[in-house]
């Protein structure tokens, strides 16, 4: 087991009272696994994503723990943290189109970024020049500034130098959202490409789009409301879904490809769950057709079949 | 390149036409014959001064021509570098009783802008996120903005001045001295210089130490800034960052303020009468004296407009981005 | 949302504008209401800024005689009698000071005002139709904004025989509207993207009323807090004007008072009374509009809020 999350809570502090993003989340990841995290806007995947490397402000680690290869990750305590950021837990943000310091030449910021972390930039320069040509990109690109390449080249550029010290665990979160489909799969096929070449041991792909993530994970995750719904081998989810929600989700999918982020699913009615204050029981249980009174008690996550985990008291 | 100070030069003639254009203007058109009003108080003053004020405005206002020959006629005599006959200190030219005192304007103002500016930067950049230094620097910074600078000069005048007698507060050195390469001299000028170059900086200072402070806690939060967190870069360098990028926006603010720091060293000048175009300026009032009035307000706005185009500069030298976008290799 | 290069970092006198935070859909009313209510930063300013405008709304109840007559005998220091002391020639400094008010509050209210109107109105046209029209009045924006505004004042003040605080007011919001119609172009470039905006100009609404019934609606916190920056820069631009000795040629103000205490050599006789009041009164009023457009900005901008 490289990763392994038990019962994490992760709290917001808003003035009106705590959101419960995670709201305990338990699951495993295998080395070399590649694991999607799909979901509504607000289920808590983009937090679970955050969680795992670096909490913001707001964010507050209330209760369970994250081991990474045997060893707990102190992600309530940002400075501990530091130590495994970048060389064992790395992060391509949503936002990789605006991650580089838009004054400095790229090169140097790398430079001052490893000087910084204590590695000496001699000795990772040709593996980096080497991973840039991998991605398609001229070594040329750290002579540059950001607003010198286009939006696609530096998501690469911050691809690779995320995962410069090979790290144990890599979040992507939405990598693809920004782009147009052609390099949507150029994108997602350099990811399964840095697993295979072992620059990468194991990844969680955070995406609206479940399309896409089903080319490339070998297990996928269905969240909802701050909890794990589902969790199975991506082809076992996708033929044979066992959670309503993720039925329902697989159902209400567009054509492959086709982004449909933001927008509430046509095919569930009713919205997400409020977490300042959630509901008791399973927090699908309002927009759900096959709920009855035993909902009201919280389903556990449990395995129905290998590798696959569900909590819903009707997936037997 | 030649596009991005093009533009900027467009502007500033532009600027320079319109304030010629207000400065011809506004004698010509201000309701009533202002002019004719000016004239008659003139002529009790000094007879002489007003016959050579007559003249002037017959020259350049002279109602037997037509208006665009009117305004043609002041740009002439305006690029002859005439701006008129002082009435204060008649016969002295306007430019050359102008040109005498802009050396102690530039002397409050250089070191007044650079200097709180470059401390209310580093204040700010310290007090940004920081609970106890935030807390004290914000409301004192808001307090100096908040106050009139004449208001801020008079307190050190009294405080400083008059009660403690620490420095002269009148005058630009001692009244037994002459202007002389002395070291008493020198000392004497030091001594007149201090209090209202202190006042100047400590009002400028504020503005800026809140500009900072925002701009940083912006950047902080900026895209870039969590990226590096999250590759656990330590906060030494994320602030470094985010200062350097914080301090781009605070040099076009730079500009943007030029006019109301001008406008207070005017107001200083006038408490400390530190003879500089604002002292000038109230003798050009008190005296009726409109051509002086006009020429200062010239010489203001040129002044402003060369500075203006030196910040340009600056920036463009500090902004990567815009280098880059000139040497057309934009994205 | 990075800030483009050459927006102004502060507004009038170095005070910062409101920060560049996107305008969105109105807080509703209600949360909003009980947020200000908790802000101390905004009640505390608000509470100064009302104290001050009654005394000046009171100024006759407050004082028995106009305020520039001469009551008591000259260069009294404050006493039971006149709280302010009196002046060179024997008039109540509490009592020009409370009329002082008067005039500052007025001129800042229309001065701001003027120059909100302006701002606005070039800000929204500029940011809403684009093209030429932004072209054009971007480069008059650059001109005004670049011209100093006090010289601008003090030439047109010169030749002005009759001088009113609606005069000054009225000059004063045609020189300092620039940064405002910036700081409102960028938000309604925002806007004017959003789907809102976009419904309603697809159904053939009109420019203006796209802007008074779409765009100004869904900014309206941000031009309230700017139209507070103009007040303050108002209020020191006419206290800096009537102190050179460009006043109201009638009445009084907090500036003219300055300007005489400067004239009449209360500085070398030591009679801080007549000089500090009238000072202590402008920083005052606009700082505490400062601290109350801070607080604003907190209530208005959750994210600020949360931290």
């Amino acid at each position: 087991m490289a990763l392994q999350v038990s019962d994490l809570r992760v709290h917001y502090r808003t003035v009106r009272g705590d959101v419960r993003a995670l709201d305990g989340v338990t699951f495993a990841l295998a080395d070399g696994e590649i694991t999607g995290l799909a979901g509504e806007s607000g289920s808590g995947k983009t937090t679970l994503g955050k969680s795992l490397v670096r909490l913001d402000g707001r964010m507050r680690h209330v209760g369970g723990r994250v081991e990474l290869d045997g060893r707990e990750l102190p992600i309530g305590d940002s400075a501990r943290m530091d130590r495994f950021r970048f060389h064992e837990v790395s992060v391509i943000p949503q936002y990789a189109m605006s991650a580089l310091n838009p004054t400095r030449r790229i090169g140097t910021m790398v430079r001052e970024l490893l000087r910084s972390r204590g590695i000496g930039h001699r000795a990772v320069r040709p593996e980096l020049e080497r991973r840039l040509r991998l991605v398609g990109l001229a070594p040329e690109v750290l002579d540059r500034y950001p607003i010198e390449l286009s939006g696609g080249m530096k998501q690469r550029v911050v691809m690779v130098l995320s995962t410069l010290l090979d790290p144990a665990l890599l979040v992507a979160d939405e990598v693809t959202s920004a782009l147009d489909v052609s390099t949507q799969r150029a994108v997602a096929e350099a990811l399964v490409e840095f697993r295979d070449r072992g620059y990468v041991r194991s990844m969680i792909v955070v995406t609206h789009d479940l399309s896409l993530v089903y080319q490339i994970a070998d297990s996928i995750m269905v969240m909802y409301g701050g909890r794990l719904a589902e969790k199975a081998p991506a082809d076992a989810l996708v033929t044979a879904p066992r959670h309503p929600y993720t039925r329902r989700l697989l159902a209400a999918l567009p054509e492959p490809g086709v982004r449909h982020e933001d927008k509430r699913l046509a095919g569930i009615p009713g919205g997400p769950p409020e977490l300042l204050d959630p509901p008791a029981g399973c927090r699908f249980r309002a927009r759900c057709p096959l709920a009855d009174d035993r909902c009201a008690e919280q389903p556990p996550f449990t395995e129905v079949a290998p590798a696959h985990f569900v909590a819903c008291w009707k997936a037997g | 390149m030649w596009r991005y100070f093009g533009r900027k030069l467009l502007i500033y003639l532009f600027t320079l036409v319109a304030a010629v254009t207000v400065n011809w203007m506004i004698p010509r058109f201000m309701p009533g014959d202002p002019v004719q009003s000016r004239l008659a108080r003139a002529s009790l003053q000094s007879p002489e001064a007003s016959a050579a004020m007559a003249e002037y405005y017959r020259g350049v206002f002279g109602l037997d021509v037509p208006v665009w020959q009117q305004y043609l006629n002041f740009w002439g005599s305006l690029l002859r570098g005439d701006l008129g006959t002082s009435m204060w200190l008649f016969p002295r030219p306007v430019t050359e009783i102008l040109a005498g005192a802009v050396p102690y304007s530039l002397a409050l103002l250089v070191p007044a802008i650079l200097l709180s500016w470059y401390a209310g930067n580093k204040l700010g950049a310290a007090a940004a996120r920081g609970r106890w230094l935030d807390n004290t620097v914000l409301p004192l910074g808001y307090l100096l903005t908040a106050m009139p600078y004449m208001w801020l000069a008079l307190l050190l005048a009294w405080s400083l001045g008059i009660v403690a007698g620490l420095f002269p507060v009148a005058g630009a050195y001692g009244f037994g001295l002459q202007p002389s390469w002395s070291l008493a001299f020198a000392a004497s000028l030091a001594a007149h210089w201090f209090l209202p170059f202190l006042s100047l900086f400590l009002v400028a200072l504020g503005g800026w130490a809140i500009g900072m402070r925002n701009l940083i806690i912006y950047e902080l939060e900026s895209d870039y800034a969590s990226y590096l967190q999250s590759l656990g870069a330590p906060r030494r360098l994320v602030r470094r960052y985010a200062f350097r990028n914080a301090m781009l926006p605070q040099i076009t603010g730079l500009a943007v303020q030029l006019g109301t720091i001008v406008a207070g060293s005017l107001l200083t000048e006038i408490v400390f009468g530190y003879p500089g175009i604002g002292y000038l300026i109230l003798q050009a009032i008190r005296n009726q004296d409109y051509f002086l009035l006009q020429g200062a307000f010239l010489f203001i706005v040129i002044g402003v407009l060369l500075a203006n185009f030196v910040v340009d500069l600056v920036y463009v030298l500090v902004d990567p981005r815009v280098r880059v976008q000139m040497q057309g290799g934009a994205a | 949302m990075t800030r483009p290069p050459d927006e102004p970092a502060a507004g009038p006198a170095g005070a910062p504008a409101p920060a560049g935070h996107p305008a969105g859909r109105r807080t509703a009313p209600v949360r909003g209401a009980h947020f200000a209510l908790r802000n101390r930063k905004l009640v505390g300013g608000l509470s100064v800024v009302l104290l001050l405008l009654l005394m000046g709304a009171a100024a006759p109840l407050l004082t028995g005689q106009p305020p520039n007559a001469e009551v008591g005998p000259p260069n009294q220091p404050p006493s039971a009698r006149h709280w302010f002391g009196t002046t060179n020639f024997g008039q109540d400094v509490f009592a020009q000071f409370v009329y002082g008010l008067r005039s500052t509050f007025l001129v800042g209210a229309l001065g701001g005002g003027i120059a909100a109107l302006v701002g606005m109105a070039v800000g929204f046209v500029a940011g809403y139709r684009g093209g030429v029209v932004d072209e054009v009045l971007n480069m008059i924006t650059n001109v005004v904004l670049v011209l100093p505004s006090l010289a601008v004042l003090l030439i047109a003040a010169a030749y002005l025989d009759d001088r009113g605080v609606a005069v000054q007011s009225f000059f004063i919001g045609l020189t300092s509207w620039p940064w405002a119609a910036r700081a409102v172009r960028a938000q309604t470039l925002s806007l004017s993207s959003r789907d809102f905006v976009d419904l309603a100009r697809l159904s053939g609404t009109r420019t203006a009323g796209v802007i008074v019934r779409e765009i100004a609606p869904n900014m309206s916190s941000y031009l309230f807090m700017t139209f507070i920056l103009l007040f303050g820069g108002a209020v020191l631009a006419a206290a800096g004007l009537d102190f050179v000795g460009f006043g109201p040629t009638d009445g009084v103000s907090l500036g003219l008072m300055m300007h005489n205490a400067v004239n009449w050599g209360a500085l070398q006789l030591g009679m801080w009374w007549w000089f500090v009041p009238p000072g202590l009164g402008i920083t005052a009023i606009v700082g505490a509009m400062y601290i109350m457009n801070v607080g604003l900005d907190e209530v208005f901008n959750p994210r600020l809020r949360e931290m």
